[in-house]
């Protein structure tokens, strides 16, 4: 089977798999991450007994370097029996996962200060987007939106990005980047009390913004930032159900302002102003 | 080690293995992945006169064993596939491929295989038969043996190509139907499409595909599909391209012999792109273990 097929399919270890909120495990795992370029990609995770892959957004990723293997972050929901199977499987583990599937966020756009947005699960992929702005030396302002305190996740993550400059950033003078992260809950017990819309006026100027979240956070969202910001362009990572998640079923279309696309292959990322234009 | 060279009608084909309609859009996709000049040949995107978006979303769901579509036939269109997916089919591959035609009204099917029966490199015209037919209260054209005569006899009166006629499982009598398209001139025969499906979302209380109702494939229906394949080849002299839940090499010799000269293989490519190359790749040695020296002398072996 390996060798038959290219890089696309790719045998990695489980090497972590553990609860970090509720119902949301982080999974580490090995192996040959070089077909993951930008965040914002996902990846289709083969589980023994089921028929169709799961398709989880890329979290955080390190490339293979001097013969290592590369690591691969993915957070994930229990929503139904195949991520509830992912969430009983040990370390050492081998899974079957396509890699490096769709087009993700553009970090060249992101102007002076983007805005990032991440809504429940929808967060992870903007966690490896702002490590990636933060390592280009780019300061950041993060919006996360949770429905309780026992919902949250990667908070801490974020914040702690401010230090990641100490660590090392390549090759930028001037400026330590800022990570400033707003938080909201729908219940009010910890952050903000509401959507991530209400965060929104606290930003003081924004160019350029991403998200990823549920579809009715994303169109509030949008209607939000063309009100507060109206020169602000948007980029949009859209879920949807898919079959096959490398283009081949058409399972994942949507309508968009240039005609019909592929949520797997287009997408998910897509400009803002290509989509929820009705 | 064994000949796997098989053959539809006049053509020869180096191997039986044909990705499905629908699985493998035009090839694009899984050219990125292999060279799919390895393939027998394979049956691009169910094409329409019109293009289509299809049906709203959510349209995939999973099953034991399986998935549901409910696609809805969504492609750019015969003119686009003509004017732009073909052009750079004929980049990446080298053999014919199959035409899958698909249309709502008899005048569409007309137009499309007509417009199709211009261009080169098109091995067989796969009609599919199971759309609704939007002239006779949606009923479709193949469930009545009638309707898939009129289907058959159109399409033959505006093309040369060879037509195989891609039967619907979702009926009374799949023989009746395939001896009708048969007796109107079809070239070939090609069964199962995918059995008509339902998933629940049980804590939603509601279908999980947005049209309630889809066409359900994979492993499971397997051995429905052997079972038909097996009826239609004591009914009919015309070949036939066998294919429903097709996932091994195994499964293409057991397809062989229940009486396919070729076999599609459908949903398996979407979990597992590299399915078709692995049942190329052992297809020689599981019938050099079988005492298979052709393929083709396994067609219908099952029969007696």
């Amino acid at each position: 089977m390996n060798g038959v097929i290219n890089d696309m399919e790719q045998i990695f270890t489980l090497t972590k798999n553990t609860p970090i909120a509720k119902d949301v495990y982080r999974a580490v795992l090995r192996g040959d991450t070089s077909r993951i370029t930008v965040p914002g990609q996902f990846v289709n995770v083969k589980l023994d007994g089921f028929f169709l892959r799961r398709p989880i957004s890329v979290c955080d990723w390190t490339i293979p370097f001097m013969g290592d293997e590369g690591e691969l972050t993915l957070i994930y929901k229990v929503v139904g029996k195949g991520t509830d199977a992912m969430s009983r499987l040990k370390e050492g583990a081998e899974l079957s996962v396509l890699t490096g599937l769709g087009h993700g966020f553009d970090v060249s756009a992101s102007g002076k200060r983007p805005l990032l947005v991440g809504g429940g699960v929808g967060t992870p992929p903007m966690y490896g987007l702002a490590k990636k702005l933060v390592r280009a030396g780019i300061s950041v302002d993060v919006i996360l939106g949770f429905n309780t305190a026992e919902d949250v996740f990667l908070a801490d993550e974020f914040e702690a990005l401010n230090d990641l400059y100490e660590f090392g950033c390549e090759g930028f003078e001037g400026k330590k980047p800022e990570v400033r992260v707003y938080l909201t809950t729908v219940s009010g017990e910890t952050g903000t009390k509401g959507f991530v819309t209400d965060c929104v006026p606290k930003i003081g100027e924004c160019t350029h913004y991403y998200a990823c979240g549920p579809i009715p956070m994303l169109k509030a969202l949008k209607a939000k930032m063309a009100e507060t910001f109206p020169d602000a362009e948007g980029e949009l990572s859209l879920e949807e159900r898919m079959g096959c998640g490398f283009g081949a079923c058409v399972g994942c279309s949507v309508e968009t302002a240039s005609g019909f696309k592929k949520v797997c292959t287009d997408g998910p990322v897509f400009p803002a102003a290509e989509v929820f234009c009705e | 080690m064994a000949d796997i060279r098989t053959r539809l009608g006049d053509w020869t084909l180096d191997n039986p293995i044909i990705p499905a309609s629908g699985t493998f859009g035009f090839g694009q996709e899984f050219a990125k992945l292999y060279d799919i000049n390895i393939l027998g040949s394979f049956s691009f995107k169910g094409t329409t006169k019109e293009p289509r978006f299809g049906n709203p979303t959510p349209r995939i769901a999973e099953c034991t064993a399986g998935m549901i579509n409910s696609v809805g036939l969504a492609n750019p269109g015969i003119d686009k596939v003509i004017a732009g997916e073909l052009p750079k089919l004929r980049g990446i591959f080298k053999k014919p491929v199959i035409a899958n035609i698909s249309g709502f009204s008899i005048d569409e099917y007309k137009y499309c295989c007509e417009r199709i029966d211009k261009e080169d490199g098109i091995g067989i015209i796969e009609v599919n038969i199971s759309c609704p037919n939007v002239h006779a209260g949606g009923m479709a054209f193949g469930t009545s043996p009638e309707a898939a005569a009129e289907v058959t006899r159109a399409v033959k009166s505006v093309t040369h190509k060879p037509v195989y006629m891609k039967l619907s499982p979702n009926v009374a009598s799949i023989v009746d139907i395939a001896k009708a398209c048969e007796a109107a001139g079809a070239d070939g025969i090609a069964l199962i499409n995918t059995l008509l499906g339902m998933k629940i979302d049980i804590k939603r209380r509601k279908p999980v595909v947005a049209n309630k109702m889809g066409g359900f494939s994979g492993p499971a229906i397997f051995p429905v599909a052997v079972r038909m394949v097996y009826q239609v080849y004591e009914a009919v002299k015309i070949p036939i391209i066998g294919m429903g839940g097709v996932a091994s090499a195994e499964d293409v010799i057991e397809m062989m012999m229940a009486g396919a000269s070729a076999v599609e293989v459908g949903a398996m490519n979407l979990t597992e792109p590299g399915i078709c190359p692995k049942i190329i790749g052992e297809l020689p040695g599981l019938c050099d273990s079988l005492g298979i020296e052709n393929i083709t002398d396994i067609i219908g072996a099952a029969h007696c």
